[in-house]
């Protein structure tokens, strides 16, 4: 495939178009993903989470310049909301990240989240693929401002990083149970705020009430000023830290093969989908539906009559 | 098409009015559009590279501060270089007549809005030369 061998050469277009390819998705998208999927497997996949406005994007650049000024490659993705209703969005997270502009060690791609409600978009796993296999050593995600659901991110990253803000005190009993859970690191930005230290405090209280394992990886809590630069090299620190404990504890097999048992089944799910649905005549499925909506069959039933038909059940 | 048209709104230039580049924004963003915001004193060179990046249908530009003249033709020049003719891109601002007039016949700007446009007529200039270019 002519795209995925001007990718591999550095072609900043072709990966572009690349990523644009696997965010539509089909079959081109597949047969890419599938050139690709050999030369996956290399980057540290970092993920940046946190409430709306607590500074995910400034900090993700602050950490990508810190990378590049030692040298590495660092491709981003940055995922904004899809409006529910007009399938239109704005992606602005670019605003924050101008200081990358003009080096070509940098990549930074928008992502709208298209309907997904886990933090990120269907395709972004994809996408982080594809910047993996064009040669980024780092690819760092920064997900839909985030509450207590959007935890999906940590499914798709090695290494997550939460970020809090002070005053945000009140609001640690309310996402101790969601996002807090995922972090591997916790980020309080804007730290010289009031209160930055009785956040620390909080969110270190919180940790030794939680089950760690012994010997296992305990959430450094850190502290930053992004827009100054402060405390980048402490967290990025800490994220090469969490890196090499994942493959010492055998903790980075383990995430790999859980990723891949989640992407295979999610993979199977479309397809078969997609499966069932292309020998369905379209007024087969309506009539289906209608007697769905009648009460006369039930919807299990129609989906077993529709997969019978695809894929004839096992004996047993 | 079955993917959503993706808009650059980058505003070129010294000057920092970003107001009428936001109103386009959001009415871009409401005809269903995924609109990639930069924000304002973005350089020609900063702005081909986002929509390269981002891999864009359209590059809507607005300018205030009377450097069109210098800037957008920089911008598609640009676009040239990077073999990105096919990106569709757009100005509004205050650029008077004559200005509007060699920006589209000299150098391939698509369509320029001034002040009074309607967001109504630019959100379905873009969707009708989409449309027809794929």
């Amino acid at each position: 495939m002519d795209l995925a061998r001007a990718l591999l050469e550095g072609n900043r277009r072709a990966l572009a178009q690349a990523l644009t390819l696997v965010e539509t998705g089909g079959l081109q998208a597949r047969a890419l993903l599938g050139a690709l999927y050999a030369y996956t497997g290399r980057a540290h996949i970092i993920g940046v989470t946190g409430a709306p406005g607590v500074g995910k994007s400034t900090l993700v650049a602050a950490l990508a310049a810190h990378w590049r000024r030692a040298g590495r490659a660092v491709g981003i993705i940055a995922v904004d909301p899809t409006s529910p209703f007009t399938r239109g969005a704005i992606l602005g997270d670019r605003i924050r990240m101008q200081a990358l502009s003009g080096d070509p060690g940098v990549f930074i791609r928008s992502m709208a989240s298209r309907g997904r409600l886990g933090g990120i978009a269907r395709a972004t796993g994809d996408a982080v693929a594809v910047l993996d296999a064009a040669g980024f050593d780092l690819v760092l995600v920064e997900t839909v401002g985030a509450g207590q659901g959007e935890v999906e991110i940590a499914a798709a990253a090695h290494t997550t990083i939460v970020i809090e803000t002070p005053g945000a005190g009140d609001d640690i009993q309310a996402i101790k149970a969601g996002i807090l859970e995922i972090a591997d690191l916790l980020v309080v930005n804007k730290a010289d705020r009031d209160g930055a230290e009785q956040t620390v405090r909080q969110l270190r209280a919180m940790l030794s009430l939680a089950d760690l394992p012994a010997n296992g990886w305990t959430p450094p809590v850190l502290t930053a000023v992004a827009t100054r630069g402060e405390g980048i090299e402490a967290i990025a620190a800490a994220a090469e830290r969490h890196l090499i404990y994942l493959r010492e504890s055998g903790g980075f097999i383990g995430r790999e093969q859980k990723r891949a048992g989640r992407d295979l089944q999610l993979i199977l799910q479309e397809t078969a989908l997609e499966r069932v649905r292309a020998r369905v005549a379209p007024a087969d499925w309506e009539a289906l539906i209608a007697q769905i909506v009648a009460r006369t069959l039930d919807p299990y039933a129609a989906a077993d009559h529709l997969l019978d038909q695809a894929i004839p059940p096992s004996d047993g | 098409m079955d993917r959503p048209i993706r808009v650059l709104i980058a505003k070129p230039g010294l000057d920092g009015h970003d107001r009428g580049a936001k109103v386009i924004a959001r009415a871009l963003r409401d005809a269903g559009m995924e609109v990639i915001y930069t924000g304002i004193q973005q350089t020609p060179q900063m702005i081909v590279e986002a929509a390269l990046q981002e891999d864009v249908d359209v590059i809507g530009l607005s300018i205030l501060s009377g450097a069109h003249m210098t800037l957008l033709p920089r911008v598609m020049e640009l676009l040239r270089d990077h073999g990105m003719r096919d990106v569709l891109v757009v100005a509004g601002g205050i650029i008077s007549d004559e200005d509007a007039r060699l920006l589209k016949e000299q150098h391939g700007i698509a369509e320029v809005y001034g002040p009074g446009a309607s967001t109504h007529e630019i959100v379905r200039f873009i969707q009708e030369q989409c449309r027809t270019r794929t």
